[in-house]
């Protein structure tokens, strides 16, 4: 046949076609659980690691069992959403709706002579792409009691920093309302930044716009639940 | 089949070793250059891109070369752009399925491998007319010159921009820190990587004279 002809030519790329597609979907089926897999694994371990627990991959699933004892979803005035499953919820997707319309999850975790922490998800933007983690609150809905940050793209040694335990431990402790009640967040800052001690982390340098980013996300994230803790707190003393 | 060469014949070596040196695809071809740049900020991911790239251009070499009496002379390029393509998606999943964590760091760059004009270049230069088993050894090669020298700039970048090796802190393991010496930051952006290369490439050719150009 000649091998420059229109019909060979036709033949021979509906045949690789077919083919090539059918091996992509093959792989693409067969490891999808797999990858699923991996994807709830890590979830679970960032979920922990904002309580300072860091499980290895294999005991993830467990120790989150364990640890994470209730999760909900609440929405922007503080009230609990029903049928919506917590863990499930994606942060990207909501983002797109307006902050009324949002699910926000909040899980409960216990830890051992420490009580009941709060942990709430959070999603924004850095440099070159998102920037996503969780942070946990003590019972006081105001103290910080552990945080988590990670990136998809950020520039390594600078922006990419933000997953450091020398970046993220600094948070335990910070409170995120003032003494007036008002919510003030907590200011990711450069050295020659002014802001209060009690609400203010060190940036990374030549991070700047990753550091911003980060503080916008906690910003706008946890300002959300401000409702939902504000409610917490008085059921306290109920 | 008498004339059948052996497997390893010094033929077959030299497309082997060429590729680490007096035909790097990088410092003397100068092909694979964006990528060189964007992975070389630290060891690791730096390394398991150049796995990736070997593999993606000794397979994509050796399929090329087992189809080359088939293909379609005027469609050569698609047909090889899908074989690529197929590839590294198959290597993106597998990285996902099996190295969850590797996969995450690489993030966009292994679909970036696909453009990767190194391996586009092997299968136009050499596969379309060579045998399949030299063909997967030029691939192997080639993959591994760029490898190299991706591996040499992230060495250097890692070191002077954030002070360790493979993420361990060597300046604060001896204590440079402590007399005021201060990473490069510099050295983490992309035009220091093109520096490096840059200063790879001169060393190399000052080493090797046959690849300066006559005037």
């Amino acid at each position: 046949m000649n091998r420059n002809g229109n019909t060979y030519t036709f033949i021979y790329a509906s045949v690789m076609v077919i083919i090539v597609a059918t091996i992509l979907s093959v792989a693409a089926i067969s490891l999808k659980p797999l990858q699923q897999q991996n994807i709830e694994v890590e979830k679970k371990q960032n979920i922990l690691a904002s309580v300072n627990i860091n499980p290895p991959k294999e005991e993830a699933g467990k120790t989150y069992e364990k640890i994470i004892i209730n999760s909900y979803v609440v929405n922007s005035s503080g009230e609990t959403m029903e049928g919506i499953d917590a863990f499930t919820v994606d942060m990207k997707k909501e983002h797109a709706k307006p902050v009324e319309q949002r699910a926000l999850p909040v899980y409960e975790a216990v830890i051992e002579n420490e009580g009941i922490k709060y942990i709430m998800p959070l999603y924004g933007a850095g440099l070159w792409g998102p920037l996503w983690g969780y942070i946990s609150l003590n019972s006081d809905m105001n103290t910080v009691y552990g945080a988590f940050f990670d990136h998809q793209s950020e520039t390594p040694g600078l922006g990419a920093e933000i997953v450091t335990d020398m970046f993220q431990d600094p948070f335990t402790g910070k409170t995120l309302f003032d003494q007036n009640g008002e919510f003030v967040s907590i200011t990711v800052a450069k050295k020659s930044e002014k802001a209060p001690e009690q609400h203010r982390v060190d940036a990374i340098s030549g991070g700047t716009i990753t550091s911003k980013g980060l503080q916008e996300m906690l910003y706008n994230d946890l300002q959300q639940y401000i409702a939902f803790f504000k409610k917490k707190k008085n059921s306290r003393y109920e | 089949m008498s004339d059948r060469e052996h497997l390893f014949s010094r033929k077959n070596l030299d497309l082997l070793k060429n590729p680490l040196g007096p035909s790097n695809p990088i410092t003397v071809q100068v092909l694979g250059i964006c990528s060189a740049l964007a992975v070389t900020a630290q060891i690791k991911p730096a390394v398991v891109m150049s796995i990736s790239v070997v593999i993606v251009t000794a397979l994509a070499n050796l399929i090329i070369s087992l189809l080359r009496n088939t293909i379609p002379n005027r469609i050569r390029i698609i047909v090889q752009l899908v074989v690529i393509a197929s590839l590294v998606i198959l290597v993106d999943q597998v990285l996902k399925a099996f190295v969850y964590d590797v996969s995450k760091q690489l993030s966009v760059f292994v679909g970036l491998i696909i453009t990767n004009c190194i391996i586009m270049g092997r299968l136009e230069a050499f596969a379309l007319a060579n045998k399949p088993w030299p063909s997967f050894l030029d691939g192997l090669g080639n993959g591994a010159g760029y490898g190299l020298i991706l591996i040499i700039v992230a060495f250097f970048r890692e070191l002077l921009g954030s002070g360790s090796v493979l993420g361990y802190n060597v300046v604060e393991k001896i204590g440079l820190d402590k007399i005021g010496y201060e990473n490069n930051g510099l050295m983490v952006l992309s035009p220091m990587a093109l520096i490096t290369v840059g200063i790879i490439i001169w060393i190399h050719r000052s080493r090797d004279r046959s690849l300066i150009e006559d005037k």
